[in-house]
């Protein structure tokens, strides 16, 4: 007997991530524009809810889908800010990170040879998490010309016609591309022209720069067809909580719960008060942290067009995806490392259409930053 | 935010930014930036730039107090009258009239904790409207001005993460 992991399994790449992280971890002095995590801490006051949850004891199991009191909040938020009206019975689960919810969707609606069509270049756990449920990926590579947002073009010529879902994220990580209401309207004809299910993830909608957020759920005949992800690793800071949530219509919560009932029982008690908190009292701490990026952003944009490497105007996330001084971004990447101590991320890691270009994370202190890019100026000169 | 607010902020947040690096963090060109930071100096809202400094690491012995003053008031003299006065002293380092027990709230600093406690018996004290004067001794600084003395958290964030 031996441990032979399934083909499915064996045939997913350990992440591109992971290798450039282990060639980082040679080097102690680093800048690391790398990061996909804020580097803010939580709010105090969500913090010092866990702390006080922590003090009552307040250390079991949850309802499966999350605290009551945490899925009504959830329900007012998102009808607030977003105009997505989910039912806090019936229609939210809370999960263990965004990542869970990712998970329980693609298991619970892809079988072995469907087929999920993927907008690229995209956060690098979907296509694993895909090929893991035994589908087949459609690449659907956005491009630098169209500032990386999804058309309904790329849709067609990928494609993803044939596809049951549709995987799609913005603002997005690792380009910082935001969609607006009016560009994602295409994307949503397309969807039901070809009655396709959308896998929404909006981690990133508080750190939307240039204009509100918009959900692709909030447009006519989308609500029933989509699963919209979010969480609280971005907007507050709590990455390492690992709270998340889906919103959906009650027969696809309901079978996302059937395995989470029985997978994860409920998401972490202490993150669940933390989050309670910080939906109801954190809005200016988030408000402030978004200032806060979107001054780095802009820095960061000027510095790029100073010198002279080729950026589209990233109105998300917190990152900017210059397109590489060199024809090979993996090359680059490791050679600023060796000889500037600056480590950024190759684009191809995030998939198609990522080639060619760098993600830049500004999730970092300005003086950092600054350092960082007279050392990418001095680099390239 | 207004363009102004903008710049506050970020002088707020670190008074030694350049006006290049203002206007790289803004949609506002370096004139621009000039433009609007001496409008905000003209017109008093910036009071002036300073450092942060944690005294304790420099000058240990130096001594800071918080003082609250209760004063009467008369038709001839008001609040602002007996402020102005107070203010003139250098070693008056911060001075606020608050709502409460107590009428001002002073920030008092010295070489040493028997000048300050000269400063208040013979210079505060004496003044007619003041009727009362109670000294609190400041014994550690913890955050001045938003700015925490602690040695703050190392970054323990993935050097590289998705
Ligand atoms: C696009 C995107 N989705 C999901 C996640 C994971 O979020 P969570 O921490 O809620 O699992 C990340 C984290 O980097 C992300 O960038």
């Amino acid at each position: 007997m031996t441990f032979e992991p399934i083909d499915r399994v064996a045939s997913v790449p350990p992440s591109g991530i992971r290798k450039f992280f282990e060639l980082a971890e040679e080097y102690d002095d680093i800048i690391s524009l790398g990061v996909g995590e804020p580097d803010f801490a939580p709010p105090w006051a969500a913090r010092d809810a866990a702390i006080a949850s922590l003090e009552r004891g307040q250390t079991s199991y949850t309802a499966n889908r999350g605290m009551r009191e945490l899925r009504e909040q959830i329900a007012v938020d998102a009808r607030e800010r977003y105009g997505l009206d989910y039912d806090a019975d019936e229609e939210i689960l809370v999960t263990s990170g965004a990542s869970e919810a990712v998970d329980l969707a693609f298991r619970a609606f892809l079988d072995h040879g469907d087929s999920v069509a993927i907008a690229q270049p995209c956060y690098v756990s979907y296509v694993p998490g895909a090929r893991f449920t035994g589908a087949e990926v459609v690449d659907v590579p956005t491009r630098a010309a169209d500032e990386f947002k999804l058309t309904r073009e790329v849709l067609e010529s990928s494609g993803a016609a044939d596809a049951e879902v549709l995987v799609m994220c913005y603002p997005n990580n690792p380009t910082g591309a935001t969609m607006t209401r009016e560009e994602l309207e295409p994307v949503a004809e397309f969807a039901r022209e070809h009655d396709l299910l959308v896998f929404s993830d909006e981690i990133y909608s508080e750190l939307s720069y240039e204009h509100d957020h918009a959900s692709i759920a909030t447009l006519p005949g989308m609500r029933e067809r989509t699963v919209v992800f979010n969480g609280f690793s971005k907007a507050y800071a709590m990455t390492g909580l690992r709270l998340g949530y889906a919103l959906a219509p009650p027969e696809a919560t309901e079978a996302m719960n059937r395995i989470h009932q029985y997978t994860m029982l409920s998401a972490p008690t202490t993150a669940q008060y933390a989050a309670v908190e910080a939906l109801d009292t954190c809005d200016d701490d988030v408000r402030e942290m978004r200032a806060q990026y979107d001054r780095r952003r802009n820095f960061v944009l000027s510095r790029f067009e100073e010198m002279g490497i080729d950026c589209f105007p990233a109105a998300g996330a917190f990152y900017a995806f210059p397109e590489c001084p060199w024809d090979d971004s993996d090359e680059f990447a490791e050679a600023l490392l060796e000889e500037e101590r600056v480590a950024v991320v190759p684009g191809d890691v995030f998939g198609a259409g990522g080639e060619g270009h760098l993600r830049v994370s500004y999730a970092t202190s300005l003086s950092d930053l600054k350092t960082a890019m007279a050392r990418i100026e001095s680099f390239i000169s | 935010m207004s363009d102004r607010e903008e710049i506050l902020a970020l002088l707020r947040e670190n008074a030694r930014y350049s006006t290049e690096d203002l206007a790289r963090q803004t949609d506002l060109s370096e004139s621009e930036v000039e433009a609007a930071v001496e409008a905000l100096e003209s017109e008093g809202v910036i009071k002036g730039y300073q450092a942060v400094v944690d005294w304790d690491k420099v000058e240990p012995e130096r001594v800071r107090a918080a003082v609250e003053l209760n004063v009467t008031l008369d038709r001839e003299t008001g609040y602002d009258d007996i402020a102005e006065r107070l203010a003139k002293f250098p070693e008056v380092q911060g001075l606020r009239l608050v709502s409460g027990d107590y009428d001002f709230a002073m920030e008092v600093e010295g070489d040493s904790m028997s000048q300050v406690s000269r400063f208040i018996s013979e210079k505060v004290a004496p003044v007619p409207e003041i009727t009362q004067t109670v000294t609190h001794y400041i014994m550690e600084s913890y955050k001045e001005r938003g700015v925490e003395f602690g040695d703050g958290h190392d970054d323990d964030r993935l050097s590289i993460s998705p």
